[in-house]
């Protein structure tokens, strides 16, 4: 069973008097533990794409599958939790919350979906481990390098175990060193299995994954396939 | 939140609150006081007082002139015999002079009484006994003091079987009673607080001799000299207090005793005082005190509570980022609002207690400074927290619903 499935999937904005169509009959699909990067020039429809990916936004027509349901048409509430639970979001500029330490940015999205103070500190820690800030968990960001700070995103998004990393730009503001640190996070992700879906224009980053999906207008223009280390669930050439 | 910028935005709430307190504070203290004051008075009493009439009715110029007015035993009698529903009638005569007790002299007032004056004022008897029914009869020369009177004139020795002497006159103290509290209610004017002394001179204490033994010693003529001129004065009475048998009979009693001395008296040289309606008129100034008071208070408060909804809009607006991210982090609306809703009352009720704190040390303050008393109501205190919970709720409720509705994707990208 595939994670993604996109059948046809349309978003038209209204401005004003016009009509925009930035995603114009999408198909796509996207199995577990794939790494897959999304590249494109401006006004290819990446945001877009990204965002309906991620729940933030209805498309206009055509479904959006994920895991086992279908989330085209929910509303806010139900699209909110779908976030909370099964989309672990990571962003170029990293967006934690300033007035929060390390540990409770992590925990963030267990608050939402309910978890219990003691279970959510515990699973904050084992993260914030995981990606090698165990010494800092009560800094706050402000006291947090770039590259240190987009592990704590990564940590947060991989809180509530989620069916899907989505990642915008990830090393968009990092020198190369922690960009390249941040990479090979990510790959590390992969490899434990964890599907990845990275939006990019850097082809650094995009070399990594083992799909490149270019759009074009509001379509798939072409799609390679890297050469990548054999995978547990998908060896590919 | 910054803390400058939170206690600047609750100082509403704090002042509003505060004041409320405060002024309820004070006047529940001024109304407590005069209420008392006029209780003390009886409220199923009904006083009348003789008043001297307005000029015009004598000759005036030179020679002599003599007065009569005021109540007279007559009108006790005519009461006794024709009203319904009354307990006691108590006819008093009052004078100024001078007591001395060995080589000490006091300033008193003489009660010239009956002895079911304790009925209608609120004295009681300390030791000893008061005047009885024989000594009324026989005119005899005995007295009842109060205790201010006691502990001015006779210091540490028994009063009871010495003698004062008033006028030339001795009278042996058969009993001390309590002194009533400072009343007298003028009339026109509300109560003063001086002690117990229609005529609000520097008097001591009371002296209660039988009506009887005034009549025959003291006489009802007062005569002044102006010059060469002569003023006589003769009152009969300066007081008859009637009490009634219960309060619901107070004012048809009032309006027949008023109907007996319309017919009987020529001028108006009486007032007749119902410690009922000054009871109830001083009710009625509370109510409307309290509802000016709360005025006021409703509009700081509604002040208040927009200065909370100015900046808790502010800080939404400031923080849209936040929202956007919390909101992509699987947060309801109903989160977000929640989360807004909570800090808003946090600094409401903030506010509130903070008022609440100062509400009650400010008439701690008025009371220790100027002597009023003032009284701190639990419901004051409970109405205030009650409501500036309600005014963070009500001036919350706008800003976090903005901040619940914005789009997810436009507040990520903000700033």
């Amino acid at each position: 069973m595939s994670i993604v499935s996109l059948e046809q999937l349309c978003k038209t904005y209204e401005v004003g008097a016009f009509s925009v169509p930035a995603l114009q009959g999408m198909d796509l699909t996207i199995q577990g533990g794939q790494y897959i990067a999304i590249m494109g020039p401006s006004g290819s429809g990446k945001s877009t794409l990204l965002n309906l990916l991620g729940c933030l936004d209805r498309p206009t027509q055509g479904r959006y599958w994920l895991g086992d349901q279908d989330v085209s048409t929910l509303d806010d509430n139900a699209l909110s939790m779908i976030r909370g639970a099964r989309i672990g979001f990571i962003f170029q500029s990293y967006n934690l919350i300033a007035q929060l330490n390390v540990i409770e940015n992590i925990e963030v999205p267990m608050f939402y979906q309910g978890m219990s103070e003691s279970k959510s500190e515990k699973r904050a820690r084992e993260l914030a481990e995981m990606v090698g800030l165990a010494d800092r968990v009560r800094h706050k960001p402000s006291e947090l390098s770039g590259g240190q700070q987009q592990r704590v995103a990564i940590a947060r998004a991989l809180a509530n175990d989620p069916l899907i990393i989505l990642a915008d730009e990830p090393t968009g503001n990092l020198d190369t060193r922690s960009g390249s640190e941040i990479l090979s996070l990510l790959d590390r992700l992969n490899r434990q299995g964890k599907t990845l879906i990275v939006v990019t224009h850097d082809e650094h980053v995009a070399a990594r994954a083992e799909r490149v999906i270019h759009l074009l207008d509001g379509r798939i223009d072409r799609e390679e396939r890297n050469g990548r280390r054999p995978q547990q669930n998908e060896g590919q050439g | 939140m910054h803390g400058l910028r939170s206690i600047l935005t609750t100082l509403g709430i704090v002042f509003g609150v505060c004041s409320v307190i405060a002024m309820l504070a004070i006047g529940e203290g001024a109304s407590r006081e005069a209420q008392a004051q006029i209780a003390q008075l009886g409220s199923q009493n009904i006083i009348i007082k003789t008043v001297k009439p307005p000029e015009g009715q004598e000759a005036s110029g030179q020679g002599n002139t003599s007065l009569v007015y005021g109540l007279t035993y007559e009108d006790a009698e005519r009461f006794r015999n024709t009203i319904p529903d009354v307990e006691v009638i108590v006819p008093i005569r009052r004078l100024n002079q001078t007591a001395w007790y060995r080589n000490r002299k006091a300033a008193v007032e003489v009660i010239g009484t009956v002895p079911w004056h304790p009925e209608i004022a609120p004295i009681r008897l300390v030791s000893g006994r008061f005047l009885s029914s024989v000594d009324l009869n026989h005119q005899q020369s005995v007295c009842v003091i109060d205790e201010l009177l006691m502990q001015s004139l006779f210091v540490l020795d028994d009063p009871l079987g010495q003698d004062l002497k008033i006028a030339g006159q001795y009278y042996r103290v058969i009993g001390i009673v309590s002194s009533p509290g400072p009343v007298e209610v003028n009339p026109g004017f509300g109560s003063n607080g001086s002690s117990a002394n229609s005529n609000g001179g520097g008097v001591v204490g009371n002296v209660y001799i039988p009506l009887t033994s005034v009549k025959g010693r003291f006489g009802e003529t007062v005569v002044q000299f102006n010059g060469s001129n002569q003023q006589i004065e003769k009152v009969e009475l300066q007081e008859i207090t009637i009490k009634v048998k219960s309060t619901d009979r107070v004012m048809a009693t009032r309006d027949i005793l008023e109907g007996l001395l319309d017919r009987s008296h020529k001028k108006k040289d009486y007032q007749v005082i119902l410690p009922l309606e000054l009871l109830r008129q001083a009710a009625r100034t509370k109510r409307i005190f309290s509802i000016v008071l709360g005025s006021i208070a409703a509009i700081s408060l509604l002040v208040g509570g927009i200065g909370i909804m100015n900046i808790m809009l502010a800080t939404v607006s400031e923080r849209t980022r936040e929202i956007g991210i919390r909101r992509a982090l699987g947060a309801k609306r109903r989160d977000i609002i929640v989360q807004f809703l909570s800090e808003t009352v946090m600094l409401a009720l903030t506010g509130g207690i903070l008022g609440m704190i100062l509400g009650s040390l400010i008439p701690f303050l008025v009371t220790y400074f100027s002597k009023m008393p003032t009284v701190v109501t639990a419901n004051s205190l409970v109405l205030s927290f009650g409501i500036s919970g309600a005014i963070g709720i009500v001036f919350g409720l706008y800003p976090a619903y903005r901040a619940a509705h914005m789009d997810p994707i436009e507040s990520l990208r903000h700033e």
